[in-house]
């Protein structure tokens, strides 16, 4: 690589992208995932996190850019990595008519690393773990979406690894599944492995998570640690006015985006480049009549409501 | 693969297991037992002994030689029906794994996608084996049941014992498998195009069907030795005696001309190609 890869991350990207056609479904990326962390990524439907997984597991050619998995620089060393990744990727995927057991028989034996003599009895211990014991001999076109999931999830477990990468392992979950999966997660971490797990929900694996990304249409738009992210001094302003337009402009003229919503401007104040009171001085005085106007510490929700400008789906 | 020790456990034997599970491979294998068996009771119900030369090659013999059954079945299975299930199953080879989705999870097992590219075809060419003798031991079979077995009359006049018989029996079995083999590999190639296993299996159909066309126009007559199904039907060389192992190393030769340019195309292919489904 390029770049010298610093061993401490399990994930370092550089300017990764992928291109279809004229259009950048992941543009530029420079993920830095560290060893050990439970890292969130972050982002609608839509917004590449799917690509770009595909591409640090050597599924999709990179149209740019650098990927080191583990070490190994992707896909030229991609048969040394990939051996210590377990990865749920774009749904959990089977042979319908083989059991669930069948299944991981199947994938277990296409990993040549995986010693025969041992597969039942991982295979066995993979099932328990997501508790599908008593389903391990159902086929799997009998399966709800659920324990799919959860199958998809045993896949990835069928040898002690380094590296867990999970695209949307909640979808289809009840909410009692989901908090078994991040039971699951949790207790994945406290042996060491770094898991990587991707959503559009941010409410599902914010509990868990000690690292952050968040895409928006191919980019990242924020990254870094819970805290980091949490503990900008960022204030979310609320200006009530009638003036919604004129404010917008008066807030462009200190470098702060605001978003008109209905008879409010919402923003993003800064910590530190500009004190609240100044800005709000500035816009009475161009002319805008302010009828309220209030600071709040944003939750990580808003935060990425405003990062993105669509936020998350929340899930009812 | 010779090795035993290797082979258990390993990604060639899980595909067998898997192929030889589904009930779609099991449905083909019954399907291609019946043609012996169909074409074997309406001759024993038509009771009449056809003069020599009509109806398939062969035809007329089975009544007397239930031994016969097997080849005349070949034959009419030769053409159409062998084809159309070696394009349901090598079609299917990696487009049906793309469109499950279990390409993924083959790939990142990870599987080396040259390795699987040589798993599947060497799965789909044991299909072809497994296809070839099923049709040719159901046809002894019920020969055997239907009709009286004898020492067999060959081509060329000579009497042979029956153990010499089934292996020419075997010889054929081997020949109609290679002769499989050039549009199994045409078949892994279209299957690397797609992610429409009914797609890819149906282009292969049409692409045997297309060449037999072909080789039946005697305007085409120079290009028929390179046509894939040029010697599908030539295995009466091996019904001689003395035996003649002329066509068979052609055919040999031919097919296996087929598996490397299309096998190379399906490398090229499948090892760079965007897996996104
Ligand atoms: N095979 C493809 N061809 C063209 N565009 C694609 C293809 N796959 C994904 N995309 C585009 O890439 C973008 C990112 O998709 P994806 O990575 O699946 O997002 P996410 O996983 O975040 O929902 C989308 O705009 C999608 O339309
Ligand atoms: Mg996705």
């Amino acid at each position: 690589m390029a770049q010298e890869v610093d061993p401490q991350y399990a994930i370092f990207t550089s300017g990764l992208t992928k291109s279809f056609g004229s259009h950048n479904a992941v543009d530029a990326l420079d993920l830095r995932v560290p060893r050990g962390s439970i890292f969130g990524f972050l982002g609608p439907n839509g917004s590449g996190k799917t690509t770009t997984i595909r591409m640090l597991l050597g599924l999709a050619n990179i149209s740019s850019g650098e990927v080191s998995l583990l070490g190994s620089a992707i896909p030229d060393e991609i048969g040394i990595a990939l051996p210590k990744v377990g990865a749920l990727v774009e749904g959990p995927a089977f042979y319908p008519y083989l059991s669930g057991r069948d299944n991981l028989i199947r994938f277990d034996a296409a990993d040549r690393h995986a010693p025969p003599q041992t597969r039942s009895a991982r295979v066995d211990a993979a099932l328990a773990r997501v508790g599908l014991t008593q389903a391990a001999g159902k086929k799997v076109h009998a399966y709800s979406l659920g324990m799919k999931q959860r199958l998809g999830i045993a896949n990835a477990l069928l040898q002690p690894r380094e590296l867990l990468v999970l695209d949307e392992p909640t979808n289809g979950l009840d909410p009692q599944g989901t908090r078994e999966v991040r039971n699951l997660i949790r207790s994945l971490a406290v042996e060491g492995i770094t898991i990587f797990i991707s959503s559009h929900l941010l409410v599902e694996i914010e509990q868990i998570c000690t690292h952050l990304a968040v895409m928006s249409q191919g980019k990242i738009v924020a990254q870094g640690s819970v805290e980091e992210l949490s503990a900008g001094e960022e204030l979310n302003l609320t200006l009530l006015t009638s003036d919604t337009e004129l404010a917008v402009q008066g807030l462009k003229t200190y470098g702060i985006n605001g978003v008109i919503d209905g008879k409010s401007v919402r923003a993003l104040i800064p910590a530190g480049a500009h004190k609240p009171e100044d800005i709000l001085k500035s816009l009475v005085d161009t002319g805008v009549g302010v009828k309220g106007f209030t600071l709040l510490a944003p939750t990580l929700e808003e935060r990425f409501v405003l990062l993105t400008g669509e936020g998350f789906d929340v899930e009812r | 693969m010779l090795n035993v020790k290797k082979f258990k456990g390993s990604l060639m034997q899980s595909e067998l297991s898997v192929l030889f599970r589904r009930r779609r491979t099991w449905a083909m294998l019954t399907t291609i037992s019946m043609i012996p068996i169909f074409l074997a009771i309406a001759v024993k119900l038509s009771g009449s002994t056809l003069p020599p030369g009509e109806g398939p090659p062969f035809l007329d013999r089975v009544s007397q030689n239930g031994m016969f059954v097997g080849f005349t079945a070949m034959i009419l299975a030769i053409p159409l029906f062998l084809p159309l299930t070696i394009g349901v199953v090598a079609g299917d080879t990696i487009a049906g794994e793309a469109n499950t989705g279990t390409l993924r999870y083959l790939l990142v097992a990870p599987v080396s996608r040259t390795r699987l590219l040589i798993v599947k075809f060497l799965g789909a060419s044991a299909f072809a084996l497994a296809a070839t003798f099923t049709l040719m031991i159901t046809g002894i079979a019920i020969g055997a049941i239907l009709f009286p077995i004898g020492p067999v009359t060959l081509l060329s006049g000579d009497v042979i014992s029956i153990p010499a018989a089934l292996v020419r029996i075997f010889l054929v079995a081997i020949y109609v498998t290679i002769s499989l083999m050039g549009l199994t590999a045409i078949g892994l190639f279209i299957s690397t195009l797609t992610v429409i296993p009914v797609g890819a299996m149906a282009a292969t159909v049409v692409v045997s069907t297309v060449t037999q066309i072909l080789g039946t126009l005697p305007q085409l007559a120079v290009i028929h030795p390179y046509l894939i199904s040029y010697y599908w039907l030539g295995f009466a060389d091996l019904l001689r005696n003395p035996i003649s192992l002329g066509s068979f190393a052609s055919n040999t030769l031919l097919q296996l001309a087929y598996i490397a340019i299309f096998g190379s195309l399906a490398y090229g292919r499948f090892t760079t190609k965007d897996v996104l489904s």
